[in-house]
């Protein structure tokens, strides 16, 4: 049976008592690193920092709304060889489901790793992040938590959690061998932790943490937000297709778009060292722009970018995890999560396949039953 | 008026639909100029980009076609193709492009009449269908 404690809350900051909890975890000695959001000393941004020393978690704030890029990449590189110790890393839960993504494409292993994931109550945009934390100062954190578990997310007018995380109905870190559960806890006096596999119950163990119950009023928390956020998330489906839902819709959808690439650099799960979209296949010769150009009159330029979101949709909508980085990254505000997830809504669906749930689900590209799609087939 | 003659782009393998093409020709089997055949060593090779490109630049269908199940001659690239058509499938109807665009067959090196046959009913079917949105409107 999973092992639940509380870690005690003072002074309603909750921050602090998640702080004092991993660097408790860290002062154990048995975990060499922990790979944590933390502010830094410049412009007080918020990002993943690698520590190994307890006392370099002073400003470590796994709860800001904020996650500057989908940290499952850092993991990534950090699992790819042994290192000879352990390393605990805190995500958000799409984050480890990207992670398990990666895993299962053999980008990353879970031997000597140790996942701890917060109730996720979202995050802003990384430029709207930093006016928000501009305005409240050391308080931010805490002033979102307070509002957003009463289920006010915009605090300051016009800065609100991303569409990404508004529609996300996966908030509880499943996958995580650590849960820090806020939902339906009593914030003000403690915090839920929860050990989901043998892994975190080593880790509770050493702790001497006092045992608790589950709150009582943990299940109807989460199943509240889950239900607000699907409703919203199937709002945004029927937006996003209505305004997408022909060639011309679609090209106006994208018409922003500048070839950059970094939603695929900022997408956690498209891992491909090199993109096929910046290899000289794309390197087009010259007399070839003028020949599509002369075939209508005019073409824009760069070309291919419809082709471009098409391919990586054909190539990783399956893996998505809705995390959001791609309208994150994007620098001409293109609604391309809810584009995203729209798509992978459909494709995982027609595989049965949830992206990031379980490591023992393959991922659908990847595999292949002889007797299957046999509808497909043929020309009837 | 004159009629809408479609433009389709079919993926064959080299080891059994692009064989049963020869043997049509061969055959002085008749098949519409419609098709622009691409070899392909196996249809397992045949990423989606190649589809989409060929969708992009205003093919009006596209054909995949290989051996039967059982019969790839690297074992299972056919079962992956249709692994990734079934994505395609998903994907581009959400943007009005009508799934059967998309074709998947399975015809054999001896098939050749099956070929001309299965090439006949295609053109027919997508010259139904019009020309592709992609055709007439600006992609971007
Ligand atoms: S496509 Fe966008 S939402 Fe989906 S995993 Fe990639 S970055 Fe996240
Ligand atoms: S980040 Fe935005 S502009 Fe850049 S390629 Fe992606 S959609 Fe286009
Ligand atoms: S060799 Fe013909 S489909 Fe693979």
């Amino acid at each position: 049976m999973a092992i639940t404690a509380k870690i005690n809350v003072k002074d309603n900051d909750i921050s602090a008592a998640i702080r004092e909890f991993f660097i408790s975890v860290l002062d154990t000695e048995d975990v060499s690193a922990i790979l944590i959001p933390q502010h830094l000393p410049m412009k007080k941004m918020l990002m993943p920092t690698l520590v190994t020393d307890p006392q370099k978690l002073e400003t470590a704030d796994p709860l800001a709304p904020c996650f500057p890029m989908n940290a499952a990449r850092l993991v990534s590189r950090l699992t790819r060889k042994p290192i000879g110790g352990k390393i605990l890393v805190v995500l958000r839960p799409c984050e480890i489901r990207a992670f398990y993504e990666l895993v299962k494409l053999n980008q990353g292993t879970m031997d000597e790793l140790i996942i701890a994931g917060v109730d996720c109550l979202g995050a802003y945009k990384n430029s709207d992040y930093l006016r928000f934390l501009k305005q409240h100062g050391d308080k931010a954190t805490e002033i979102f938590y307070q509002n957003a578990l009463n289920g006010k997310t915009e605090i300051t007018e016009g800065i609100d959690i991303s569409p990404a995380c508004k529609s996300c109905e996966n908030p509880i870190p499943e996958g995580a061998d650590i849960l820090i559960g806020l939902l339906g806890a009593d914030i003000s006096n403690h915090l839920m932790i929860q050990a989901q596999s043998p892994k975190g119950e080593a880790v509770l163990k050493r702790l001497n943490l006092s045992e608790a119950e589950e709150p009582s009023s943990r299940k109807e928390a989460v199943s509240a937000l889950i239900s607000k956020r699907s409703s919203y998330r199937d709002e945004i489906f029927l937006k996003t297709h209505e305004a997408t839902d022909t060639l011309d819709k679609l090209n106006n959808y994208l018409a922003n778009c500048v070839n950059c690439y970094n939603c695929r650099v900022a997408c956690p799960v498209c891992y491909c060292k090199e993109c096929v979209f910046v290899t000289d296949v794309f390197n087009h010769e010259p007399y070839q722009y003028i020949k599509w150009a002369k075939r209508k009159g005019m073409i824009k330029m760069p070309a291919d970018t419809v082709f471009y979101h098409l391919t990586r949709m054909a190539h990783i909508s399956a893996a998505c995890v809705g995390c959001g980085q791609c309208s994150n990254a994007c620098p001409n505000d293109i609604p391309l999560a809810e584009l995203f997830r729209m798509v992978a809504w459909q494709t995982q669906k027609a595989f049965d396949y949830t992206a990031g749930k379980s490591l023992d689900e393959k991922p659908p590209l990847s595999v292949f039953r002889e007797d299957e799609f046999q509808e497909i087939v043929g020309i009837k | 008026m004159t009629e809408f003659e479609p433009n389709i782009i079919a993926f064959v393998c080299n080891w059994c639909t692009y064989t049963a093409a020869d043997l049509a020709g061969t055959s002085r089997q008749s098949y519409p100029k419609n098709m622009r055949l691409v070899r392909v060593m196996c249809t397992g090779m045949v990423d989606s980009q190649y589809i989409i490109k060929a969708f992009m630049e205003g093919a009006d269908g596209v054909l995949v076609s290989g051996c039967h199940p059982g019969d790839c001659h690297y074992i299972n690239g056919n079962y992956k193709a249709r692994r990734r058509m079934k994505m395609l499938k998903e994907i581009l109807p959400l943007f009005g492009f009508e799934p059967q665009r998309l074709r998947l067959t399975w015809i054999g090196a001896s098939d050749g009449i099956q070929f001309a046959e299965t090439m006949r009913e295609l053109t027919e079917q997508v010259r139904v269908l019009g020309p592709s949105q992609a055709k007439s409107g600006m992609v971007l």
